[in-house]
C-alpha cells in the first residue's frame, strides 16, 4: 500500500522497572486499512496502544498522525486528533443511563444539544441497535461494549483503536461488531485492532503486525497467512493442539446437586439448578461470558453466601452447603476469587498478613483464636519462593505487587495449602504469558496429586489448554460438561450465547 | 484541584502527625488568645506545661485520662472495623447507672466482691446499650452513627429519671441524687491523698490487653481486615455481622466500665451531671493515638491536659470555659487534617477537564 499513512511509528521504545515493554516498535496503518497488533498476553500490545491514546508516553521514538508530528499528552488530546478507543475493561457506570455515560466520556465541546437522537442516529447506521435512556446495568456485555463503539464513533473518529474486543461477546456478537467495524472501514476510518484470536484476525484485517517480547517479529496481510502459521510467528515455536484427554480420574470430590440461588445484587445472575461433579485428578473446566453467574456461582461454592439446604454441595461427601468458608476450607476446600485487590488479598496489609487470610486452619497457624505470627513469616516466604513472586519483600503491602505477581502469590498461598478442592476464578486475568504459563503448571501439578480443580475463566484458550472436561455458563445455567476437544467452536459459541439471547438478538438486530 | 492517594505511607509518618497536630493546635491557640487580648505565651504556658509541674495537678490528669483512654481502646476496635459508635457517652452513662445501681442494692455490705460485682454490672449495662444499634444495624441494617447516639440523650434522661425517683437518697432532702456509696462499693484510691484510682491501672491492663487481641488474636486480625475491605474479610470466613457485635460490645463494654469507674470513683455518687462528655472527648483521644493502644494511652493524657489546663486558665487568667472544648475541637481538626496530607497529595490541575479512562 502506498498511501499517505494515517499513523506511523517509528522506533518506539517504553521501558518499565525490569522489563522492556516495547523495543524499537515501528509500523504504519493507512486510512481505512484494519490494522491488526498481534501478539499473546504480555506481548506489549496494551502498552503500545495506551502510548498512541495519550495514556503512556513513549521514552524514545516518534509518532506521526496525518503526516504531522504527533505526542498526545492525554487521552482528550487524541481524541481531539481523532483518535478513539474502546478499552478491554470498559469504564461505564452501571447505575446512568446510556446517554449519561456516552457524554462522560466526551471531550466537553463534542458534546451536543440533542445527545439521545445522536445515539439513535449512530446506532442504526452502524446496525448497533441502543436504547439511549436504558441503564448501563440493564444491558448485556456486548450492549455495554456498544456504548463504547458508540461514544467514540460520535466524536467522528479517523482512528478506532479496539483492544480485545470479542474477548467478552458471543461468536454471535463478534459477527455483529465485524459487520461494523467492516463499513467503518469502508467509510475510510481506520481500526487498529488488537487481539490474540487469529481466526478474528485472518477474517477481518488487511494487515498484520505482530509482537513478541516488546518487539515486532512480524509483518503480514493476514489473509495470505493460516492460523497456524500466524501462531507461531507469535508464539515463536511450532503450535502444539490442544488433544483430548481422556486419562482415568479418581472418586468425586466437589459435588453439586441442583444448585439454585438468587442473586443479591440487583444487577446480578440468579443461579438456575445447577448440577457438577469434579473428581480427583481432574480439571473441569467452566467457560462463559463475564456476568452469567460465575461470581454468583463462586460464592455459592466456597460459602461467601452458603446455600438453605446443606446437601446441594458436597466436599468428599460431606455435606457443606450451608457452611462457612472457614469450615470448607478446614476440610479442604480453597479458592482464588477474580479480584485480586480487595478480595482474594487486603491492598494494605503486608504479605505476611495476607497469608493468614486463608491459611489460618490449614497452615496451623492459629491456635484458640491466637495467631503464630512466625507461620505467617514462614509461609509467605514460602509462597514468594516456590512462586517465584517478584517482591521487596514480604513485609510489602500487597497493593505494591503488580497484577501477575499478587496473581502468583494468591494462587501459590492457596495452592500450598494442598486443597483437596480448588475453585479457581480467572487463572490467569491480566496475567503476562511467563506468569500465566507458571499458574497453569501448577494447576496441572496440584490436579496430578490427586486434586479437583474447577477453573472458571471467560479464556476459552485457557480453558482448553489446561482442562480434561468442561462446561459452559450462561444466565446462571451450566450446560452439561463434556470432553474437552469434543465439541466445535460453533457449539461452544452458541451455549455461550444461550439460545434464549441469541434469539433476542435477532429480533433487536 | 484534586487528592492523589500516595503510594506507601511511612510508618514514622503516621506517629509524627498527631505531634504535628498537636503543635498547630497550640499555635492556632496562640493566635485566638492574641485576639481575646491575653498573653499568648503565658496562656499556652498556663494550658500545657503548668499542671506538669505540679504533683496534684498529675494525679488529676490521672482521674481524667482513666476514663477517657478505658473508653478509647473499646472505640478503636470499632473504628478499626469501620463501626462507628458515636454513642459511648450513652454506654458510659447505663454502666454508671447499671453498676451504681448494684452498689445501691448492696448497701450497707461490707465485702471484697461488691466492687468487682458492680464493675461487672456495668460493663453488662454498657453492653446492652449498644446492643440496640448492633441489632438494629445487623438486623435492619440502621445506621450504628444515628442509633448509638441518639441513644446517648435517651441514657442520659434515663440516668435523671431514676435518680429523681426510685434511686434517690431517702435522706437526701429531695436532691436528684443518690445515696454516697459505702466504702465497699466505692473505688480504692490509688495514691493517699488524690481523687486517682485504680481505675487507672485496669485502664493500663486494658491497654496490654487490647494490644495483644489487635497483633495476636483472630479478633483483632478480622477487625482489620474488615476495615479495609468488607469483600477480604467475608472471603477469609469472618462475618461482618460478628464483627459489628463484636465491636459494639467490647466499645459498649469498655464504656460500661468507665461509667462504674466515674461514678464509684471520683463522683461517688449517681446524679445527673455524671456524664461531662468523656464519651465523644474519647474518639478524639482514639483517633490521636492513631488507634493504637500505646498512642491512646499518650492521647488520654494530652486531652485530660486539657481539660485541667482549660480549668487553670480560667482561674488564672479568667478565660471562657469554652477554652477546653475549642481545644480539644482544633486537636480533632488539625488531626484529620494532616492525615488528609499525609494520605494524598494535592495536585493542582488545569481547569480544563478530562474524564480519562
Amino acid at each position: 500500500m502506498k498511501e499517505i499513512p494515517l499513523l506511523e511509528l517509528s522506533g518506539i521504545t517504553k521501558r518499565f522497572p525490569g522489563v522492556v515493554a516495547n523495543d524499537d516498535v515501528g509500523f504504519s496503518i493507512v486510512p481505512g486499512e484494519i490494522h491488526a497488533l498481534l501478539g499473546e498476553n504480555g506481548a506489549g500490545k496494551s502498552t503500545l496502544v495506551k502510548m498512541i491514546y495519550g495514556v503512556m508516553h513513549p521514552d524514545e521514538g516518534s509518532m506521526h498522525f496525518g503526516g504531522a508530528p504527533y505526542a498526545p499528552a492525554k487521552p482528550s488530546e487524541a481524541r481531539a486528533h481523532g483518535v478513539g478507543m474502546v478499552f478491554q475493561h470498559f469504564s461505564l457506570f452501571e447505575a446512568l443511563s446510556v446517554a449519561e455515560n456516552v457524554s462522560l466520556g466526551m471531550n466537553k465541546d463534542a458534546v451536543g444539544r440533542d445527545l439521545d437522537r445522536q445515539i439513535i442516529e449512530v446506532s442504526e447506521a452502524y446496525g448497533l441497535p441502543l436504547d439511549p435512556t436504558r441503564l448501563i446495568g440493564s444491558l448485556s456485555v456486548g450492549e455495554r461494549q456498544r456504548v463504547e463503539i458508540i461514544r467514540c464513533l460520535l466524536q467522528n473518529p479517523r482512528l478506532l483503536i479496539m483492544d480485545e474486543p470479542t474477548s467478552v461477546l458471543t461468536p454471535q456478537e463478534v459477527d455483529i461488531l465485524f459487520e461494523t467495524l467492516s463499513k467503518l472501514s469502508s467509510e475510510g476510518c481506520s481500526i487498529l485492532y488488537i487481539s490474540h484470536k487469529l481466526e478474528e484476525i485472518r477474517v477481518l484485517c488487511d494487515r498484520a503486525t505482530v509482537l513478541r517480547g516488546g518487539k515486532v517479529v512480524g509483518d503480514c496481510d493476514p489473509k495470505q497467512e493460516t492460523a497456524k502459521s500466524l501462531a507461531e510467528l507469535m508464539i515463536g515455536t511450532t503450535l502444539a493442539m490442544p488433544v483430548a484427554t481422556d486419562s482415568k480420574f479418581g472418586e468425586a470430590r466437589l459435588v453439586v446437586n441442583h444448585l439454585s440461588m438468587a442473586s443479591h445484587d440487583p444487577f446480578g445472575v440468579d443461579l438456575h439448578d445447577i448440577s457438577f461433579s469434579v473428581h480427583a485428578g481432574e480439571i473441569l473446566g467452566i467457560a462463559g461470558v463475564a456476568g452469567n453467574g460465575q461470581v454468583e456461582l463462586m460464592e455459592a461454592l466456597i460459602g461467601e453466601r452458603p446455600t438453605d439446604d446443606n446437601a446441594v454441595i458436597t466436599l468428599d461427601g460431606e455435606a457443606i452447603g450451608s457452611k462457612g468458608p472457614t469450615f470448607r476450607r478446614h476440610k479442604g476446600m480453597c479458592s482464588v476469587p477474580e479480584e485480586r485487590l480487595g478480595h482474594g488479598a487486603v491492598p494494605e496489609m503486608s504479605l505476611w498478613e495476607n497469608t493468614m487470610l486463608t491459611a489460618r486452619s490449614r497452615k496451623r497457624m492459629m491456635k484458640h483464636g491466637f495467631l503464630n505470627l512466625s507461620i505467617a513469616h514462614d509461609f509467605a516466604d514460602e509462597i514468594v519462593d516456590k512462586f517465584n513472586v517478584k517482591t521487596a519483600g514480604i513485609d510489602h503491602m500487597a497493593s505494591s505487587l503488580s497484577g501477575g505477581n499478587l496473581q502468583k502469590f494468591i494462587v501459590g498461598r492457596e495452592i500450598l495449602q494442598t486443597p483437596t478442592v480448588l475453585v479457581i476464578l480467572q487463572p490467569t486475568w491480566g496475567v503476562d504469558a511467563a506468569a500465566a504459563a507458571d499458574i497453569h503448571r501448577a494447576l496441572q501439578e496440584l490436579a496430578r496429586g490427586g486434586a479437583a480443580i474447577l477453573a472458571i475463566s471467560q479464556d476459552l484458550d485457557e480453558l482448553m489448554a489446561i482442562s480434561a472436561r468442561f462446561a459452559v455458563i450462561s444466565e446462571g445455567k451450566l450446560s452439561e460438561p463434556r470432553q474437552t476437544g469434543s465439541q466445535s467452536i460453533e457449539e461452544i459459541g452458541l451455549l455461550m450465547g444461550g439460545v434464549h439471547s441469541s434469539v433476542e438478538q435477532g429480533a433487536h438486530a | 484541584m484534586k487528592l492523589e492517594p500516595r503510594k506507601e505511607i511511612s510508618s514514622a509518618l503516621l506517629y509524627v502527625t498527631p505531634a504535628m497536630a498537636i503543635i498547630l493546635t497550640i499555635l492556632a491557640g496562640m493566635i485566638m488568645f492574641m485576639i481575646l487580648g491575653k498573653d499568648p505565651v503565658q496562656a499556652i504556658y498556663v494550658i500545657f506545661f503548668e499542671p506538669l509541674t505540679d504533683s496534684f495537678a498529675l494525679s488529676e490528669m490521672i482521674v481524667k485520662a482513666t476514663p477517657l483512654i478505658l473508653i478509647a481502646i473499646g472505640l478503636s476496635f470499632g473504628f478499626r472495623a469501620g463501626v462507628w459508635n458515636i454513642g459511648a457517652e450513652g454506654q458510659f452513662t447505663i454502666g454508671a447507672l447499671a453498676g451504681g445501681s448494684v452498689g445501691l442494692a448492696l448497701y450497707p455490705i461490707d465485702a471484697f466482691w461488691v466492687l468487682p460485682l458492680m464493675s461487672l454490672a456495668g460493663v453488662l449495662g454498657g453492653m446492652a446499650w449498644a446492643a440496640i444499634p448492633a441489632l438494629l444495624r445487623t438486623r435492619f441494617n440502621a445506621n450504628e452513627i444515628l442509633v448509638s447516639l441518639m441513644l446517648t440523650y435517651v441514657a442520659v434522661l434515663l440516668l435523671s429519671v431514676l435518680v429523681h425517683g426510685p434511686l434517690r437518697d431517702p435522706d437526701g432532702m429531695n436532691f436528684p441524687e443518690s445515696r454516697a456509696f459505702h466504702d465497699a462499693a466505692t473505688m480504692p484510691n490509688l495514691i493517699e491523698g488524690t481523687r486517682a484510682n485504680v481505675g487507672f491501672l485496669v485502664a493500663l491492663a486494658a491497654i496490654a490487653i487490647a494490644w495483644v487481641v489487635l497483633s495476636r488474636h483472630v479478633i483483632g486480625y478480622q477487625i482489620k481486615v474488615m476495615g479495609q475491605s468488607s469483600r477480604a474479610a467475608r472471603f477469609g470466613g469472618f462475618r461482618e455481622q460478628r464483627v459489628v457485635w463484636i465491636c459494639l460490645m467490647i466499645s459498649g463494654g469498655m464504656a460500661g466500665l468507665a461509667g462504674l469507674f466515674e461514678a464509684a470513683g471520683p463522683v461517688g455518687q449517681l446524679v445527673p451531671s455524671l456524664p461531662v462528655g468523656y464519651g465523644f472527648t474519647a474518639i478524639i483521644v482514639a483517633f490521636l493515638g492513631r488507634l493504637d493502644p500505646i498512642g491512646i494511652l499518650l492521647g488520654g493524657f494530652v486531652m485530660a491536659l486539657t481539660y485541667i489546663g482549660g480549668e487553670s486558665a480560667q482561674i488564672a487568667m479568667n478565660l471562657p470555659s469554652a477554652v477546653t472544648g475549642v481545644f480539644q475541637g482544633m486537636f480533632l481538626f488539625f488531626l484529620l487534617g494532616i492525615d488528609v496530607l499525609a494520605k494524598y497529595r494535592i495536585r493542582f490541575t488545569r481547569p480544563q477537564s478530562h474524564m480519562a479512562h
